[in-house]
């Protein structure tokens, strides 16, 4: 498919150049041209008062779809512990997999049988197992060659792995050596009913649009998945698959991992498993506000959070940090003290079950996606808050 | 050593904002800067060079006003410019741009091949680590720290989420940086001279030898399908009185959801 202008038509009114997020359309003799950073998202094509720009399909479009069936999740772990995003993934992948009548696989490298019978209680029918030492501790080329291997041997329709350090290093290479398409850091996946696609849809340009892709004609479909955005499907305790055991005996590598150091504040792993998050920003004006905070975080059990201003101010650590450049937290009540409600913010906080706003702003966009929204100085209202949770809590 | 780092030319995101009735970006006057994170592959090839000798060569697949950006990278000290321009590259994903630069790549020679971790605009991430598979050579990511290097191995810290792992590769390589890495340095005077100066190569589809069924929207496994406003949902309860009596009703509805 190709975007074309009638050069006849185009008044050179010049709105196509204002809608287009890639910055692919110039004037030449004024008259609008696309040029080569088209990335074909058709933004423009509604925006042209004249009609004069196009689309047009072409004869290679309709190239044959590889073939393939099954979904498959890469069930990431770090020293033997599978991480979260496993079960997030087997959530969203059996929800595919219904969808398109097929079966769920989990795909695990290094651990333990014990380890993956997890997965099958987390809802996986099937697990590709290698208990290989060689590929116990994560390296990038022994990965990416076990699971192109897999891959070409049972042909999944589907793969999804987590948007993790791990995932986003050596997935890309398995889709470069399979030559199918791979879309990261995925927020929302759906299946179109009719050609059986795979809609991945994704936050670009820091979070200021979403973006819905395709992979229409080859396979598997391959996308990284933000952890913390899909839900968990159901454990079941009784829950049946097999397991399948794999041979690592083709690999090589020319990485060595030396050394693993963990550096981990207890904060920001609590962060991303906490139930309660109390999150500052700009608003709390520096150390006195977050005092404030802190306190009432205390009383919830909660983890704090912040906006990246706050950050940015220096006011606490980047670890805490929310957002599309921070961390995705998902947690039972978030409470944003403070915080304007900028999208990319939002974006790592939206998947919350209640949503508190606390601003003197009764504007402020945080109020839009807000639970409950209590308008006035947070100086004021979260002492208050401290005090009376306090008080029905006994404590 | 022969260095190449990879550049791409992009909108500041933190001045794109999006017309929520068209659905479409407000980018006016929004300026093209080199991704962030290309800068500090930039000053990673710099540092590199400064301790082994060699040439830092920086490259970018985009429109002729992408030289922009090479010429901005020679100011800071980079010896040479390519730029990977050709109508046959009009509507690369990921893929296909990996594809294009591994073929400029493997054209020009390189020992080590420096990107940053991602691009402010796509912010995949995948570019760097497929342009390594096509070339068939090892890579890092995420490196925030270059411990050491000879002349056939280096040593990198890679930033993980729970700390980072000291990884040993041999050359040549492919590295994708963060901004830990370093502060990249500012225009010199004398660069400033050399940017004005300097000759870009351009180079075509032909040049690089690329089969042309791998190139732009042919080459490319996916399709953006569309693209929309980020939907925020609007279930909100604005809670009214005193502060005290919001407070109050907020512990209300909090224990009748057991919350608390
Ligand atoms: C590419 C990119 C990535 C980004 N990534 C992130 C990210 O990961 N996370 C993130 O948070 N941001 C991110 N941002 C920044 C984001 O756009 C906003 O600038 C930021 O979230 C604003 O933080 P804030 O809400 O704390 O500050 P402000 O927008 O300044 O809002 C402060 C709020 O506090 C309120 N207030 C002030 N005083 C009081 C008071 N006494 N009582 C009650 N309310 C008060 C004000 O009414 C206001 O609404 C990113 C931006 C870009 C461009
Ligand atoms: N068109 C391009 N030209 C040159 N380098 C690029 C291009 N696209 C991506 N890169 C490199 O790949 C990195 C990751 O980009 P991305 O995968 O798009 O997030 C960038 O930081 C650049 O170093």
């Amino acid at each position: 498919m190709f975007i074309k202008v009638n050069r006849d038509k185009c008044s050179g009114c010049e709105s196509c150049i204002q809608s287009c997020p890639f910055d692919a359309i110039v004037m030449q003799d004024d008259k609008a041209e696309i040029t080569e950073n088209c990335q074909l998202c058709r933004a423009c094509l509604s925006v042209c008062p004249e009609g004069a720009i196009y689309e047009i399909e072409e004869a290679s479009d309709k190239k044959e779809k590889g073939q393939g069936s099954g979904v498959w999740i890469y069930a990431e772990q770090r020293e033997g512990v599978i991480a979260g995003v496993s079960f997030e993934l087997l959530g969203i992948g059996k929800k595919l997999a219904d969808k398109l009548g097929t079966e769920v696989s989990a795909v695990l490298f290094g651990a333990t049988e014990e380890e993956a019978q997890e997965l099958i209680k987390w809802g996986a029918d099937r697990v590709y197992h290698c208990a290989d030492a060689l590929v116990s501790a994560f390296n990038d080329e022994p990965y990416a060659g076990l699971l192109s291997d897999l891959i070409e041997r049972y042909k999944p329709e589907i793969v999804l792995a987590g948007a993790t350090p791990i995932g986003r290093s050596f997935i890309p290479r398995v889709a470069a050596r399979l030559k199918t398409g791979l879309t990261a850091d995925c927020t929302s996946l759906e299946i179109d009913e009719a050609a059986k696609n795979l809609i991945q849809i994704r936050p670009a340009f820091g979070g200021n649009i979403m973006a819905a892709i395709l992979c229409p004609h080859t396979r598997p479909q391959m996308a990284t998945v933000r952890p913390r955005v899909m839900k968990r499907g159901v454990y079941d305790e009784s829950g049946l698959g097999e397991i399948i055991a794999v041979k690592a005996d083709k690999v090589r590598s020319r990485t060595k991992v030396l050394e693993i150091v963990k550096e981990v504040s207890d904060i920001s792993v609590n962060l991303q498993e906490a139930n309660i998050i109390v999150a500052g920003g700009r608003g709390t004006g520096g150390e006195k506000g977050f005092k404030l905070l802190h306190e009432l975080a205390g009383a919830l059990g909660a983890s704090l959070g912040a906006s990246r201003a706050a950050v940015d101010e220096g006011w606490i650590p980047y670890s805490h940090q929310v957002g599309q450049t921070g961390k995705t937290v998902g947690p039972k009540i978030y409470i944003a003290c403070g915080i304007s409600g900028a999208v990319q913010h939002i974006v790592g906080m939206q998947s919350s079950d209640i949503i508190i706003a606390i601003n003197k702003n009764p504007e402020a966009p945080i109020f839009n996606i807000a639970t409950y929204g209590i308008v006035g100085d947070l100086f004021e209202i979260v002492p208050m808050l401290t005090r009376k949770i306090k008080e029905a809590k006994g404590i | 050593m022969r260095i190449i780092v990879c550049i791409k030319q992009v909108p500041d995101t933190a001045e794109v904002r999006i017309n929520p009735e068209t659905n479409t970006l407000i980018r006016d006057g929004v300026p093209s800067i080199i991704n962030p994170y290309d800068t500090h592959a930039i000053e990673a090839g710099l540092q590199i060079r400064e301790k082994t000798g060699g040439t830092v060569t920086v490259v970018t697949m985009g429109p002729p006003q992408a030289e922009n950006a090479l010429r901005e990278a020679i100011s800071m000290g980079a010896d040479g410019a390519a730029l990977l321009t050709d109508r046959a590259f009009a509507g690369s994903d990921t893929w296909a741009t990996a594809y294009t630069l591994a073929k400029a790549i493997e054209h020009i020679g390189a020992d080590i091949i420096l990107c940053g971790k991602q691009a402010i605009d796509g912010d995949t991430a995948q570019v760097g680590p497929e342009i390594a598979e096509f070339l068939d050579i090892p890579h890092v990511a995420y490196v925030r720290k270059i411990d050491d290097i000879t002349d056939s191995t280096i040593v990198v810290q890679r930033l993980m989420d729970d700390g980072y792992d000291v990884v040993e590769s041999s050359l040549p390589v492919l590295l994708t940086v963060v901004r830990e890495l370093n502060v990249p340095r500012l225009p010199s005077l004398k660069g400033k001279m050399a940017a004005k100066k300097a000759v870009i190569r351009r180079l075509g589809a032909a040049d690089i030898k690329a089969e042309e069924e791998s190139l732009g929207l042919n080459g490319s496994p996916t399709q953006v399908r569309n693209i929309f406003a980020p939907k925020v949902k609007k279930d909100r309860k604005m809670l009214e009185g005193t502060a005290e009596e919001q407070v109050e009703s907020l512990i209300r509805e909090l224990a009748g959801l057991k919350c608390l």
